[in-house]
């Protein structure tokens, strides 16, 4: 048990004297950048137990004394929380969460070119109670902007230690560090920071809900008063309050929500809104602070406006996003097929030499497993290696620059329909190349409910390993004629499998999106275009390369223990000696498998050799062509092997002797592979972005039923239309 | 008073109020929508919506449907940037 093994680990660690920091920020303030500057890029993610939340930790270089542990809380701008992210990061900070046992500092990470927002956050956090410290990052952004920020002031008005830093380049990244080292020391002498005063006709409208709060709570007579504020400004306040209400107390509870009532008429009477009471009263004292502490002088000429003003232009906007993601997408097309041939051609060279190295007396069996089933295993897995590493450099190099956010701008009307936000595009688009990236790429989607339906659809977008499939059949059946001039039927047909898998996701994400509305807040989408900033290319390699290692460790075992099992299922029961490999694999478990589905998969059109190149293309869809060429018993064939497609084109069924395969036949197994979850990489790597078997087994059935219906009705809408 | 999403590209207004119950309100309102700020229409996307204003010094996307809940009185004389 994971959770278990947690525990001990946090026991042990405690008597070693850990002292737990909070590093809590907005987003695009540069919590991140803070981290990485505070603990040498040393750190260590994992999950949050049962969610999907990444955890992600790492030491202050130790001088002397206790460990100081910096806990990276993922970016939030309200302690209300709204997704599961706000809701981990605040429940860590409030001290609701077991994964910190020891908080007794949070450094909050302020955007000083965004000094007035990011303050928002920084009036809820000291209220906790705990002590805070504010590093307050970007001084250079805010110099360009032209503000000035008068440091002793804002500490002064705040009661907070301020150290003003630039992350990105180190600087006051020591006196940051000294200042963390000096506040976990002196706990004790904590003087709590200044908070906001309610003027006396609001605390006595309130004061009714505060004394209820006070009596079944712990809390402060200043944190009740702020809760009542909060209680009497949002209806999902006042449901935290419901729990504490049980037995005789249910009556008291509709006390409290007649209390909560009048103060809000009360509100009313005075020519205000209850819903603004909490934020304007927050951004009122924002406000004031802001008044005494920065002075705005001339902006040098805003860089980020003008390149808006190409990047997200009419016209100009769209044609430049086509053009950037065109060459990203060339680039993992291309590029990445030079290291991932190499390290196919890499992978069966080693295979092949361990196989004869390999001493006489050890087992032929053991001998296969390993060089087929072990080192294919790992082949399988490091093969998209290139692809992950080539996406994810791009993508973060745009998520740095804060490009990603314009994508979602231009695309969030695009996506509308399918009830998705602009945020889907790029993982969505990512996908055509692998669903692997693009399911990996999902992490920028905040909204969690959009995030998992982006998840699973995206293996709907036709990837490349659909390519050798399509082609193998269409250049095998289907003819060369040309339509209307222009096109080719080939081509046309080429064509209309990436648009069915389109159709697919919108349909699936509809349907999703139907499922999931029950208990979901449906998505907003509110969200900041950050000025464009330089990426650090450190930070960039950093992320890549971490990417790269979580797909290796966690989903890779996956993919090693399926590799095996079908390994298994295609290497036993053992033919006897001088058997040919293609009536081996006929009298496989694999073979008998296919065999099995035959009554299944004949209304698609489909006979038990196919059966049998389904099951093991469950590897990876290109795997059915290699099985292809096995059962016919074409040596080293590939999609664009004449023999191969001559053997497919004359086989005939041995009871009618008509021919196997007809154009219907290969545009139903095509249609089938559109749809189908052929990609035990899929799996694992939905397994470990949603942390748990609920979401990849829900997507094996989904888009199985899907596949096996879309080729029914291909087959068999055919047949009536006397095709084939 | 107008509703934010009428404004045109480049002109600025302050916030009068956001209508109760709008569906992302509190939202809204954490974003520093708040009565008595001003804000500026940027622009809109390409395709007509969302749009991009400029409010407490930063850049924020939304969408016109939740433009439509934010009233605001359009200031006099057009900001000069």
């Amino acid at each position: 048990m994971p959770e278990t093994a947690e525990c001990h680990h946090d026991l042990h660690t405690a008597s070693q004297q850990v002292i737990d920091v909070a590093l809590v920020g907005n987003p695009n303030a540069g919590k991140t950048t803070v981290f990485n500057a505070l603990t040498g890029l040393r750190q260590k993610v994992s999950n949050y137990p049962g969610v999907t939340v990444e955890k992600i930790t790492g030491f202050l270089e130790k001088k002397h004394g206790a460990k100081i542990r910096i806990h990276d809380l993922p970016g939030l701008y309200s302690l209300v929380p709204k997704s599961l992210d706000d809701k981990i990061a605040s429940d860590v900070i409030s001290g609701r969460s077991n994964q910190v046992d020891n908080l007794r500092l949070v450094v909050i990470v302020v955007d000083a070119s965004n000094l007035n927002r990011n303050l928002y956050l920084v009036t809820q956090v000291v209220e906790l109670g705990l002590p805070v410290l504010i590093a307050l990052n970007m001084m250079d952004a805010a110099r360009a902007k032209g503000l000035q920020i008068d440091i002793e002031a804002l500490a002064q008005k705040l009661n907070i230690s301020v150290v003003p830093v630039i992350a990105n380049r180190g600087q006051g990244i020591d006196e940051l560090k000294e200042s963390i080292r000096h506040l976990v020391k002196q706990s004790e002498e904590f003087f709590p920071p200044a908070g906001i005063t309610l003027d006396v006709t609001l605390s006595e409208v309130i004061h009714p809900v505060a004394t209820w709060i006070k009596r079944h709570s712990k809390l402060s007579e200043e944190a009740c008063q702020f809760e009542a504020a909060r209680v009497v400004s949002n209806d999902g306040a006042i449901e935290n309050w419901r729990a504490v209400a049980t037995g005789h107390a249910k009556q008291d509870y509709t006390s409290f929500l007649a209390k909560v009532r009048d103060a809000r008429q009360r509100i009313e009477a005075n020519g205000s809104q209850w819903g603004m009471l909490e934020t304007e009263l927050r951004y009122q004292w924002v406000d004031e602070i802001c008044k005494e502490a920065v002075k705005q002088g001339t902006p040098r000429q805003g860089l980020s406006e003008k390149l808006d003003g190409i990047l997200t232009h009419k016209v100009a906007g769209p044609i430049l996003f086509l053009l950037i993601f065109a060459f990203i997408f060339q680039s993992i097309f291309t590029w990445a097929q030079i290291p991932m041939d190499a390290i196919d051609g890499f992978v069966s060279w080693v295979g092949g030499h361990v196989g004869t190295a390999l001493p006489d007396w050890i087992l032929p069996d053991l001998k296969d497993l390993l060089v087929n089933g072990v080192i294919g295993g790992v082949g399988a897995i490091l093969v998209f290696l290139p692809q992950i590493l080539f996406l994810f450099f791009f993508l973060s190099l745009l998520e740095d620059t804060g490009y990603m956010a314009r994508v979602a701008f231009i695309m969030d009307r695009f996506m509308r329909g399918t009830g998705l936000t602009g945020r889907s595009v790029i993982p969505l688009l990512s996908s055509f190349a692998c669903a692997i990236p693009g399911i990996m790429a999902t992490r920028t989607i905040s909204n969690a409910r959009n995030r998992l339906v982006t998840i699973m659809i995206a293996p709907l977008m036709s990837c490349s390993a659909r390519l050798p499939v399509y082609a193998l059949m269409i250049g095998a059946f289907i003819p060369q004629k040309s339509v209307l001039a222009i096109f080719s039927l080939p081509g046309l047909t080429l064509l209309g499998m990436y648009l069915l898998g389109i159709l697919g996701a919108i349909g699936a994400a509809t349907a999703f999106k139907w499922f999931m509305n029950k208990n979901t807040r449906p998505p907003t989408f509110v969200m900041e275009l950050p000025p464009y900033r330089l990426p650090s290319l450190k930070w960039t390699f950093l992320q890549v390369t971490e990417r790269a290692k979580i797909f290796v460790t966690d989903a890779g075992k996956i993919i090693l223990a399926i590799s095996i099992v079908l390994w298994f299922l295609a290497y036993y029961p053992r033919p006897s000696a001088g058997t040919l490999p293609s009536q081996a694999i006929k009298n496989s478990y694999a073979g008998q498998l296919g065999h099995a589905i035959e009554p299944l998969i004949k209304p698609l059109g489909f006979d038990w050799k196919m059966g049998v190149a389904l099951i093991t293309s469950f590897a990876a869809r290109e795997v059915l062509v290699s099985t292809m060429a096995t059962i016919y018993n074409v040596e080293g064939a590939n999609e664009t092997s004449q023999s191969l497609r001559d053997k497919l084109r004359s086989e005939r069924d041995p009871e009618t002797g008509r021919a196997v395969y007809t154009p219907l036949v290969s545009l139903s197994l095509m249609v089938f592979f559109v749809f189908a979850c052929q990609c035990m990489s899929t799996v694992a790597v939905v397994r470990r972005e949603t942390n748990s078997w609920r979401w990849p087994l829900i997507m094996i059935v989904y888009m199985t039923t899907l596949a096996y219906v879309a080729s029914l009705l291909t087959y068999q809408g055919g047949k009536l239309l006397g095709l084939g | 008073m107008i509703a934010l999403e009428q404004l045109k590209t480049g002109e600025s207004a302050t916030i009068q109020t956001v209508k109760n119950q709008a569906p992302d309100m509190a939202q809204l309102l954490e974003m520093g929508l708040t009565p008595g700020t001003r804000v500026r229409l940027v622009k809109f996307a390409p395709l007509g919506d969302p749009m991009e204003v400029e409010v407490r010094g930063y850049h924020l996307s939304i969408r016109c449907s939740e433009a439509k809940s934010i009233l605001v009185k359009k200031d006099l004389s057009p900001q000069v940037a």
